[in-house]
């Protein structure tokens, strides 16, 4: 049979409409890949071999009866951010390393209700505060295209997954880059969509006002397909948007001549390896053959994006991250003296040393003297850069860069300097600041490493994202590549 | 930007979080050059500017103030740590004279 791993959701949903093949043949094929080929990228923290062959099989009766599902029967993995009835979810902490969630997110439920299949649970940066998947409780993930090297975080479990044909694709989230820097590291198609589009209830808070939910997958129209399932609006996430999702699906194939592409001067001025440069020239020549027009756009405020995201998503970190008291659910310390040493050794203990750095930051500056200095400043610098943005748009449809400053970096590179690791994010963080959707796409390769261009574009335009990265992808073959793992 | 170790400790109790003192000096370094990344936004002048809290400047919607989740104590109890009779257990916090 051919390699089922390899065929697009689409050519899967045919196959399992024409019984070509089934469900369970489907969902086995993974199962075996994953129990053959994850212990070399320890991509999963939990693999729900019995639960997924049991959904494959209604998913077949489903066919069976002619009552198919929209993505009845395609095997996926799920972040483990993401709180799943009766399964462990740990959000890579020590914390929740105990924790079986009493009830499912939105998201999971989507996809329940969309009939994939669920394959597991994928690593990830202690509670997605990471670019490298280094600092997991579950052990660090490794780059399926270079085993010494990370797959970019904090979604890189799911990226490793899916890069190494392990899913069909798996969801994710982007709080400063979380599903775009991955993506572009290994080599995948990874959507942030317009904050509020994804529902973020029962997605573990990292930073409130910029989580978003997403996925990565192999491409774009793929990713069309589980982003129109895990989207909508959801009444018990009250930032959740009230808007109709688009039929990202139906819309991918719309041409793109005459779209605007905007370059921004500050990201273009800034110095670049060589090979990252040259692959972005070559992708725009592809673009501009499309009939896509480039224009250089000027972005003044960007450049204070990374400062106001490491007070921002620590700020609000520190308030989310204080409900793990060891009184609840999740972690406690042994022998706690009284209720005060209960509550600090539990959280010494439970969280891991970059999620206290950024508590103890965001604590700080919401202290008493300091919030105008720093919280406040940060909410109006804030302001600056998304109206650089709205004023891009008047005359651009979309914003181009490279998606990260790199390829990805050998394991333990930059895990003594906090700040070198925060640089990872400085393409990607100025979307999640503005709420905008961003898109990572595969546009070269480096000594073996893949290297991705990202577009942004106005609010709840994921159509306009997706169709300019379908359309690329139509005239490129660097998402076809796939690592070799066997 | 320079922490004195007092400073530190303030932070550390404020968040609740147990650090060992031999912890202190890399600690305090990391978090200043965290703190100097930061004062970057010192050079722009933002006195008239209205802040930011939510990406599309929307408002919180509100529903009718009704009941809507069901109890489900036992269901939820169960990650707890310590349970006793239904409740939730900790260290005594207040000290009873015989």
């Amino acid at each position: 049979m051919t390699e089922l791993h390899k065929l697009s959701i689409k050519e899967k949903l045919k196959g399992l409409k024409d019984s070509t093949f089934s469900s369970q043949e489907l969902t086995e094929s993974y199962l075996k890949r994953i129990k053959k080929l994850d212990n070399k990228i320890n991509s999963f923290i939990t693999v729900l071999e019995e639960r997924a062959v049991r959904s494959a099989k209604e998913s077949d009766q489903r066919y069976t009866s002619g009552s198919a599902l929209p993505l009845d029967g395609i095997p996926i993995a799920h972040k483990d951010i993401f709180c799943t009835e009766g399964v462990l979810t740990s959000c890579g902490s020590r914390m929740l390393s105990n924790f079986i969630s009493p009830y499912s997110s939105t998201v999971v439920k989507n996809f329940e209700g969309s009939g994939s299949v669920v394959l597991g649970k994928t690593n990830m940066d202690e509670f997605a505060m990471g670019s490298s998947n280094e600092t997991s409780y579950f052990g660090e993930v490794k780059n399926p295209w270079k085993k010494d090297y990370v797959p970019g975080g904090s979604s890189g479990g799911s990226a490793a997954c899916v890069s190494a044909g392990l899913a069909s694709g798996a969801t994710g989230t982007d709080t400063g880059g979380s599903i775009r820097q991955p993506a572009a590291l290994c080599g995948l198609t990874g959507i942030k969509p317009t904050y509020g589009r994804v529902s973020r209830y029962g997605m573990i808070a990292f930073a409130s006002s910029l989580d978003q939910g997403g996925v990565l997958t192999k491409s774009a129209e793929d990713a069309a397909y589980m982003l129109k399932t895990m989207s909508g609006h959801d009444p018990k996430d009250s930032t959740s948007l009230n808007v109709e999702v688009p039929d990202f699906v139906k819309e991918i194939d719309k041409e793109i001549k005459g779209l605007r592409v905007g370059l921004p001067k500050q990201f273009f001025s800034m110095n670049m390896p060589e090979y990252v440069e040259q692959s972005i020239n070559e992708s725009l020549k592809v673009f501009e053959k499309l009939g896509v027009k480039i224009i250089d756009v000027d972005l003044p405020h960007i450049d204070l994006s990374l400062p106001i995201y490491y007070v921002i998503a620590p700020a609000e970190c520190s308030a989310n991250l204080s409900r793990y008291d060891g009184v609840k659910f999740g972690y406690r310390c042994e022998d706690p003296k009284n209720l005060e040493d209960l509550y600090m050794r539990t959280r010494e203990e439970g969280f891991g040393t970059e999620v206290k750095r950024r508590i103890l930051i965001g604590t700080y500056a919401l202290s008493a003297g300091y919030y105008d200095a720093y919280y406040l400043k940060a909410q109006k610098c804030r302001r600056l850069v998304a109206n650089d943005f709205k004023e891009a748009f008047k005359s651009v449809d979309l914003i181009l860069s490279p998606t990260a400053p790199d390829t990805s970096f050998a394991l333990g590179a930059k895990t003594s300097d906090p700040v070198e690791m925060y640089k990872q994010d400085i393409f990607t963080i100025p979307a999640n600041l503005a709420g905008l959707p961003g898109i990572s796409v595969p546009c070269g390769q480096h000594q073996g490493l893949p290297l991705g261009l990202q577009l942004v574009s106005d609010n709840l335009e994921e159509s306009k994202i997706l169709r300019m990265a379908h359309h690329f992808q139509l005239n490129t073959d660097w998402h076809k590549s796939w690592p070799e793992l066997d | 930007m320079s922490l004195k170790n007092q400073d530190l400790e303030q932070i550390a109790y404020l968040a609740r979080i147990n650090i060992d003192k031999d912890k202190f000096p890399s600690l305090k370094k990391e978090l200043e050059s965290i703190l100097e990344l930061v004062a970057k936004m010192d050079s722009v002048n933002t006195e008239s500017v209205v802040p930011m809290s939510h990406p599309l400047d929307l408002s919180q919607p509100l529903r009718k103030d009704k009941v809507t989740e069901k109890d489900d104590r036992k269901n939820l109890q169960k990650n707890a740590p310590s349970i006793k009779a239904g409740l939730f257990m900790v260290p005594k916090v207040i000290e009873v004279e015989d």
